[in-house]
């Protein structure tokens, strides 16, 4: 099927003081999709999405947007896109209202047009009724969907947020995603950075999983677990130092796909669950390593990441947040 | 042309409704130079200060020029303060993603902060009228003060919008906001005539661009146009040179901050 390409990004690395943020980056983003990239913090999505917004200029390699560079043509593309910082870029002393005039007037709208785009879009994120006050009376959901009424402000083909949802509550989160599809079923196009696993897999319709600034894997959530191979059963043992001979009884074994160590047991990925089990059990029996759990479960997005960067999605947030 | 002039009405507007909206800060702005150094200072050396050095009918009347160029200074110096905000929590980089020309937003500081100081000096100048100082060359005199003061302050804005885009935090914007003002005053003739300071200061003082502008607006409000003519025309082309040197220095943080 062939499908309308709304940004193609070829060879983009993007280096500061000669380390690579992101290195030798290419993909493509189809027109009406949820398209987004998932990775820890520092693996470089916000370069990848900075570069496609034109701020910034690529080391080498291009990106385009609708057709136009970001950098040659980066008037054009800033004419046709909109964006969602990840930090609550509000005015606090200005009101929502005049957030949005403001940008109108950013964008070249002839008042008329402008005051009617801004009502609509105040009701369409219910902002209506603080929209007069200064936004340090907001809260953060409020703040977050007033960042998101200025993203559309100029009518985008394509939206792109930063980290939609970090650090709102339950609520708002929902609120956002529900934004977010209702965008789509109009039309637009969406570009989005998460670390946040669960939105990546409700939200998008096709997510890069970067790491080290580099795209470790690409394809529909759906795919991506597919993709994998087959279930996770999780051992827990009782005798942690038994894990290296169950895990080398294992490796090699008709059903079994992958086994690797984990810190309290065993990840094993299975073709089937019915022939491994029983196999799994039978060993574990016979080298005498007694279990204290078993769980079986169909691969999660969070198996996706492990699988291609070989460390889980919250271990790694953790450990930048240490550094 | 006219989507230009709407970008930078529409950015300078935001610099003025921030402003009414800090009722408090905006208030103390306007008052401290008045208050603290033409009131204040000017009444405190009225007995201390010799006429004879001064060569002023009394303190407060040699002081005006010195407080009208600091108020100039200390505005200009502050003027990228808001810039840098934008910059540290986002604002600045959700303008920069919109099709506008990259210099309505500096242009757009350069007005408001000309603007509010040349407010100021009018205030300055209004004050110091209520403690009998009637500038000598009238309101032509006071039309060619906002002159002087748009023409420093321009340089120094440029300095102060450069560094806001170049520091790594804000504390460090402030130090050395506060370690270049005061030295900037005392070495200059805002409180005392070069001729009676100590020979080193008065030495450095001569190379500080605010002594020039001093000693123009001086004779404007002590002296009349007859003294204050060469020095008027000597300010201008040392301005020129000073704001060409500032805005040379800043393009390059201007250009690597907008992209």
């Amino acid at each position: 099927m062939d499908r309308a390409i709304a940004i193609q990004v070829s060879h983009l690395t993007k280096t500061y003081d000669g380390q690579p943020a992101v290195s030798d980056l290419s993909f493509q983003v189809y027109s009406g999709e949820i398209f987004g990239l998932l990775g820890p913090n520092g693996a470089g999505k916000s370069t990848t999405l900075r570069t496609l917004i034109t701020l910034l200029t690529p080391t080498s390699g291009t990106a385009s947007v609708l057709g136009h560079d970001t950098v040659r043509e980066a008037d054009v593309v800033r004419q046709l896109i909109g964006y969602v910082p990840q930090e609550r870029a509000i005015d606090r002393f200005l009101t929502g209202r005049e957030h949005l005039e403001l940008l109108g007037a950013l964008y070249h709208l002839p008042k008329a047009e402008a005051t009617k785009r801004i009502a609509e879009l105040l009701k369409l994120v219910e902002l209506e009724e603080p929209a007069d006050r200064p936004a340090k009376t907001y809260s953060g959901g409020m703040k977050r969907k007033l960042d998101i009424a200025c993203g559309l402000l100029p009518d985008p083909k394509i939206l792109f947020l930063d980290e939609p949802t970090l650090g709102l509550d339950v609520q708002s989160r929902l609120r956002i995603w529900d934004y977010v599809r209702m965008l789509k079923a109009r039309g637009m196009t969406i570009v989005m950075t998460t670390n946040y696993l669960d939105e990546a897999d409700q939200l998008c319709d096709r997510l890069a999983i970067i790491d080290g600034g580099k795209i470790k894997t690409l394809g529909s959530p759906a795919e991506l677990k597919v993709g994998l191979g087959g279930d996770i059963v999780s051992l827990t043992l009782k005798d942690r130092s038994k894990i290296p001979t169950l895990v080398s009884a294992l490796t090699g074994q008709p059903a079994m796909r992958a086994v690797k160590a984990t810190p309290g047991g065993l990840d094993i990925r299975v073709e089937s669950p019915e022939k491994a089990l029983p196999a799994i059990l039978e060993f574990a029996n016979r080298l005498d390593c007694h279990l204290e759990f078993i769980e079986y479960h169909r691969p999660r997005l969070d198996d996706v990441f492990i699988a291609h960067t070989g460390r889980s999605m919250t271990e790694s947030v953790q450990d930048i947040q240490v550094v | 042309m006219a989507q230009y002039w709407q970008e930078i009405h529409a950015l300078t507007m935001r610099w003025v409704r921030r402003l009414s909206r800090e009722k408090f800060s905006m208030l103390f702005t306007l008052v401290q130079p008045m208050l603290f150094w033409l009131i204040f200072f000017g009444n405190l050396f009225q007995r201390a200060a010799d006429v004879q050095v001064t060569q002023a009918p009394n303190y407060i009347s040699f002081l005006t020029a010195g407080v009208v160029v600091m108020t100039v200074l200390n505005n200009g110096l502050a003027g990228g303060v808001d810039l840098l905000f934008d910059k540290e929590n986002g604002f600045l980089e959700r303008l920069m993603t919109t099709p506008i020309h990259r210099s309505s937003v500096i242009l757009s500081r350069f007005i408001f902060v000309m603007t509010i100081t040349s407010l100021q000096v009018l205030v300055i100048l209004g004050v110091a009228f209520l403690f009998g100082v009637q500038p000598a060359t009238g309101l032509l005199g006071v039309a060619a003060i906002l002159m002087i003061g748009m023409l420093f302050g321009v340089g120094l804005t440029a300095i102060s919008m450069a560094m806001a885009f170049s520091v790594k935090s804000h504390g460090d914007f402030f130090s050395v906001l506060g370690f270049l003002s005061l030295p900037m005053i005392f070495l200059s003739s805002a409180l005392v005539p070069l001729v009676a300071m100590p020979a080193w200061m008065g030495f450095l003082a001569r190379f500080n661009p605010m002594t020039w502008a001093i000693d123009a607006v001086r004779p404007l409000i002590l002296s009349g146009w007859a003294e204050a003519l060469p020095h008027v025309g000597m300010v201008v082309v040392v301005m020129v040179i000073f704001d060409a040197l500032c805005l040379y220095g800043s393009a390059k943080a201007f250009r690597r901050a907008m992209g």
